[in-house]
């Protein structure tokens, strides 16, 4: 993120980014107009993000719950093929990304390691696609002449609030899980991550998720947080970091509708669990006679 | 004169036929269960629970407090601690087949005794319920060893001490599907069954007993709402697990939160059978039959919302009402009844209330003619039909016999309808086309489908809902997941 110099290389002039947020598979602006400041860990000041409002959110949800249902019946196939353009346009940026983990404070070894965990991350999930089921579902040897068995799917739309520890990689290993397991997620980033969110967009938006499949929002956690919690239609909330104050009333606030809550580590050693894959599917069972 | 009837049981009565209740002798009074031992209430409160086909009381019970759930909890930690945890899954298994062998051993008393509490049929109790329980036993005593094969890649350890809150459709094979899968996961356990129907339960107590159950294992604490909220509410849970409605399962997880407490929640329906014109309709219409009026309705995960397609709609519903009035209301002890006594006065109440709000709502009721005794808790067979979706019948649980039919023209109407409720634990659909029973069963958004078949249960079989019908699973592999910690 070179947004600070007046002047670049040879006097030329730098064209800046505006960093907007990826809604529906378009690149806005917040609807509120609101943009907050970015700041590097010296106090130097990087740049504007949006900050979202809790409009923004609900119009998310609205797009996400359109694109759910699409995402959900494409093939285990495609979603790992997609999941694995994403590694592929992530790795042909990394240089850039490096870059922008480094402006918002990273050392260039942890920019570097960043970077590269996120790519191989990406491609993990990928792998899982059309395996999951095959580990998580079950035929089930009932007692009576019927053929059962248990398959996973998807939630629906899920909102994932991620850390800022790992700015690049936090976000990455919440979003894989989630739309992995066929949902729609929409996601939000909280200070100096935001950057690294926004950039991710670009990523994304070029991998071929259908629009709306992915939904990334900035702003401030603590006036957006509780919206994601009490949301009617979304059917999850990923959070991680934050306070315990805060999970207790964002776990109250999912009692409305019985959202599944989850909080995450950022420890980094859960990064790569399948496990994750199932806390936002469902249990589906189905009975059928075997029978003449 | 010959005499001339539009009904099959008036010229066709069945002599009574009752099970007989004089192999066993019921206490008086039952105390509380905790750390092995039998005891009065600290309050030394008591409560009557009574049978709800005759008034009549069966027995005293303990009324638990606050100061009783504190003890069972720490009998629980106690023996979790000291014993329980440390135990081979092994020797735990061991201990969850002979609780297995006992319930069979003593089926018949459990199964009149839980006909006599709840008011059920006393054909589902011995047929039903009872062999369930003691199969889910039997099925869970299997994994206390396995678990790792449960679980690929992780390693695997109990949660500690879970509160368990059970309701009073089927009470003992609710102990069941609660205990069962925390034993075997190496847990102990604090449970309390629903105030109208302890009775089971606590011969659930005496198995534990006569099968040697390590005290403190499994503790029991009868009373009513209050006694489940102190139990929910002690901070000495590791994990509370509630079937009931959902609104108490909201207070649950409300109450929960700022503790972070494990929860898992199976809650209420409000389930769509879906039958297609090309449905072998004969046997569909015994699948609505056994899908709402099996255990008088009282059933989480009943068939309550019918959606045929209009054009067999007639047919349905002509040959719904035909079948209806040969079901025998009556005597819960009684071989040949197909229907039982509404479990309490409370809950006869708001089913009268429901159908009181159909018919203002504008529906149509229909009852069938069937007599009734005159003490106890009935309701007739219903259904409503003239129902739109947005009326409070076809959007909210009943919990009794009383069914909504609507109709619709095509498959994706069908599916709208269908998932067009807050609720989505269970759903069902009659077809003989293989492609659509798929294309249904997927499409439905809940945890439990029945095609072609409806209300069948099995401890291997995984159980429960997805949106406001709760989260986690009972039963199956899946089913041990909410009382182990993965690492």
């Amino acid at each position: 993120m070179s947004r600070n110099g007046t002047s670049g290389n040879n006097g030329r002039l730098d064209v800046r980014k505006t960093y907007k947020m990826l809604i529906g598979g378009a690149f806005v602006r917040s609807e509120s107009g609101r943009a907050l400041d970015v700041m590097a860990p010296g106090g130097k000041w990087l740049g504007h993000v949006c900050r979202a409002s809790r409009k923004d959110f609900r119009n998310a949800v609205v797009v996400a719950r359109k694109a759910a249902s699409g995402w959900a019946g494409a093939t285990a196939y495609l979603k790992g093929q997609i999941l694995y353009r994403a590694a592929e346009m992530l790795e042909g940026r990394a240089s850039g990304f490096r870059e922008v983990l480094q402006s918002i404070g990273l050392s260039p070894a942890a920019a570097k390691a960043e970077v590269a965990q996120a790519i191989d991350l990406l491609v993990y999930y990928a792998g899982w696609s059309d395996k999951y089921l095959q580990v998580f579902g079950a035929v089930n040897p009932v007692a009576t002449p019927h053929f059962n068995f248990s398959v996973t799917e998807p939630m629906g739309v899920v909102a994932y609030v991620a850390g800022e520890k790992r700015p690049l990689l936090d976000l990455v290993a919440g979003i894989a899980p989630i739309v992995v397991g066929g949902n729609a997620v929409i996601t939000l980033s909280t200070g100096r991550a935001a950057v690294a969110a926004m950039e991710l967009g670009e990523v994304l938006e070029t991998s071929d998720f259908p629009p709306g499949v992915i939904n990334l929002l900035c702003g401030l956690r603590e006036e957006l947080v509780g919206q994601m919690a009490s949301h009617m239609d979304v059917n999850a909330l990923v959070i991680q970091g934050g306070e315990v104050k805060e999970h207790g009333a964002v776990r109250e606030s999912c009692a409305l509708n019985l959202k599944r809550f989850f909080l995450r580590d950022q420890s980094g050693k859960e990064d790569e669990d399948p496990y994750r894959i199932l806390d936002t599917v469902e249990i589906k069972t189905t009975w059928h006679p075997v029978g003449g | 004169m010959i005499k001339t009837s539009t009904t099959v049981g008036s010229d066709w009565g069945y002599a009574p036929a009752p099970e007989s209740a004089d192999h066993f002798k019921l206490k008086d009074h039952y105390g509380l269960f905790i750390g092995g031992k039998f005891a009065p209430a600290v309050s030394g409160k008591r409560f009557k629970t009574i049978n709800p086909a005759n008034e009549k009381v069966i027995a005293e019970v303990a009324d638990g407090g606050e100061k009783d759930v504190d003890r069972a909890v720490k009998a629980a930690r106690t023996a979790y601690d000291k014993v329980w945890r440390k135990m081979s899954g092994r020797e735990r298994g061991k201990y969850l087949y002979r609780i297995a062998r006992i319930i069979q051993e003593r089926a018949r008393e459990l199964a009149v005794v839980e006909s006599m509490d709840g008011g059920k049929p006393i054909r589902e109790s011995r047929d039903v319920d009872i062999p369930l329980a003691a199969a889910h036993f039997f099925y869970h005593a299997g994994w206390a060893d396995k678990l790792g094969y449960a679980f690929p890649g992780k390693s695997v350890a109990p949660v500690g001490v879970a509160g368990q809150i059970i309701p009073w459709n089927f009470p003992l094979l609710m102990v069941a599907w609660k205990v069962a899968p925390a034993l075997a996961c190496g847990n102990t356990v604090v449970l309390k069954p629903a105030e109208t129907t302890p009775l089971t339960a606590l011969l659930f107590a005496e198995i534990c007993q006569e099968a040697g159950l390590p005290e403190g294992v499994f503790n029991l604490v009868t009373g009513a709402g209050s006694t489940g909220a102190a139990l929910v509410n002690h901070p000495g849970l590791d994990k509370v697990a509630f079937t009931g409605s959902t609104e108490v399962g909201k207070a649950i997880q409300k109450s929960l939160a700022g503790r972070g407490t494990r929860l898992t929640l199976e809650l209420g329906g409000k389930a769509a059978h879906i039958i297609f014109e090309d449905a072998t309709i004969d046997q569909a219409v015994e699948g609505i039959i056994n899908g709402i009026y099996f255990n008088q309705g009282h059933v989480c995960c009943a068939g309550s919302r019918l959606l045929v397609q209009e054009s067999v709609e007639q047919e349905v519903v002509a040959k719904l009402k035909a079948r209806m009035e040969t079901l025998i209301v009556g005597d819960p002890l009684d071989k040949n009844t197909d229907i039982g006594a509404i479990n309490s006065k409370a809950q006869c109440d708001r089913i009268r209330d429901y159908l009181k709000i159909g018919e203002e709502e504008g529906a149509e009721l229909f009852q069938t003619q069937c007599s009734v005794p005159e003490k106890g808790y009935w309701i007739r067979p219903s259904f409503f039909t003239k129902v739109a979706q947005s009326h409070r019948i076809v959007q909210e649980e009943i919990f009794g016999p009383v069914l909504a039919i609507q109709s619709f023209r095509t498959l994706n109407e069908a599916l709208e309808k269908a998932n067009n409720t807050p609720y989505g634990l269970s759903g069902g659909v009659w077809t003989d086309k293989g492609a659509k029973i798929f294309k249904v069963t997927r499409g439905i958004r809940a945890g439990v489908i029945w095609a072609n078949t409806f209300n069948k249960f099995d401890p291997t079989s995984p159980f429960g809902g997805y949106k406001e019908s709760g989260y986690g699973r009972e039963g199956g592999r899946h089913g041990l997941r909410p009382y182990v910690e993965l690492s």
